[in-house]
């Protein structure tokens, strides 16, 4: 019997099923992954478990949004 | 004015203590060179290190202004600065953190937009009530979808509700209530409780480790969830 569901709340509830880094983690290399992305590099790759929890953390994702989103709009003169 | 530490933290964190890697740019090593030396040159480099951090704070209040319509633009603007000059003091309390994996810059604005966030999530919910009961089970109905979807949902759903009863502690139950359920902001809700974003995601990660093993154990197939 097939069970598979793909309703948000399910997702929200039950988590990404693949192995992710925590809060912490996450901090700590998400300017690295954001660049790696905004390269055009093996972001996930490279950073394992980092898509796997910007899926089930809202708050990282979030900061993760901007981020990308700060650096895209361009860098100041160093 | 700056406080004497950070106000916003994820949770122990994780220091790594190692040098610059020889992929960063010089402007990058320039950035820190600037910073570590007492003096005029290091006085220059955290005015414009504070400029950039007061940029990505209101960079954040600009993508949550509407969420935030009905505070007044002063107050948005003074946690801007509130949130960006916490960001300096901990930019400059972890400098030995900062490996060239990035620029410099990008470092640091991650520092700004998590004061930023985690003050305007809580902003928001000043003044409203943290539920930790559900309130969204009745929601949960796959509108839209076949009977035979809708009922397989609704199984699994009752499967899922079985085991928050049976398998969680009743503080991973009412966390994970409260952020999957109810909405609650994993920040908003850490300071109701007095601990950390990254405590609190612990807790909810383990529970729904639990709740994945439960649903397993008892036939469901959740590839794809």
């Amino acid at each position: 019997m097939d069970k598979r569901t793909h309703d948000d709340t399910l997702k929200r509830l039950l988590g990404p099923a693949e192995p992710e880094l925590l809060c912490e983690e996450c901090f700590e290399k998400i300017d690295e992954y954001v660049e790696l992305e905004l390269q055009g590099a093996e972001a996930d790759d490279r950073i394992p478990g980092m898509r796997a929890h910007l899926e089930g953390c809202p708050a990282c994702r979030e900061d993760y949004d901007s981020l990308r989103e700060l650096v895209q709009s361009g860098q100041p003169n160093n | 004015m700056l406080s004497a530490t950070p106000a916003v933290s994820l949770g122990p964190g994780m220091s790594s203590r190692l040098a610059i890697s020889a992929a960063a740019g010089e402007p990058d090593r320039a950035w820190v060179s600037a910073l570590r030396v007492a003096g005029p040159k290091r006085d220059e480099a955290i005015a414009r290190l504070h400029n950039l951090l007061v940029r990505a704070a209101r960079h954040e209040v600009s993508r949550r202004r509407a969420a935030l319509s009905h505070v007044r633009g002063e107050e948005l603007d003074d946690l801007a600065l509130q949130a960006a000059d916490d960001a300096l003091v901990a930019v400059l309390a972890k400098l030995d953190d900062y490996r060239g994996a990035s620029r410099f810059t990008t470092w640091a604005y991650k520092f700004a937009l998590l004061e930023a966030g985690v003050r305007l999530r809580r902003r928001a919910w000043q003044e409203r009530e943290v539920v930790l009961e559900p309130e969204a089970w009745p929601l949960m109905a796959g509108a839209g979808k076949s009977p035979q979807s809708q009922a397989e949902t609704g199984e699994l759903m009752q499967a899922v509700k079985h085991a928050i009863d049976g398998c969680l502690t009743e503080h991973q139950r009412e966390v994970l209530v409260a952020l999957a359920l109810n909405g609650v902001p994993l920040d908003v809700l850490a300071e109701r409780l007095g601990t950390t974003r990254g405590a609190l995601y612990k807790t909810l990660h383990d529970a729904r480790r639990k709740l994945r093993t439960d649903l397993a154990q008892r036939g469901f197939t959740l590839d794809s969830i």
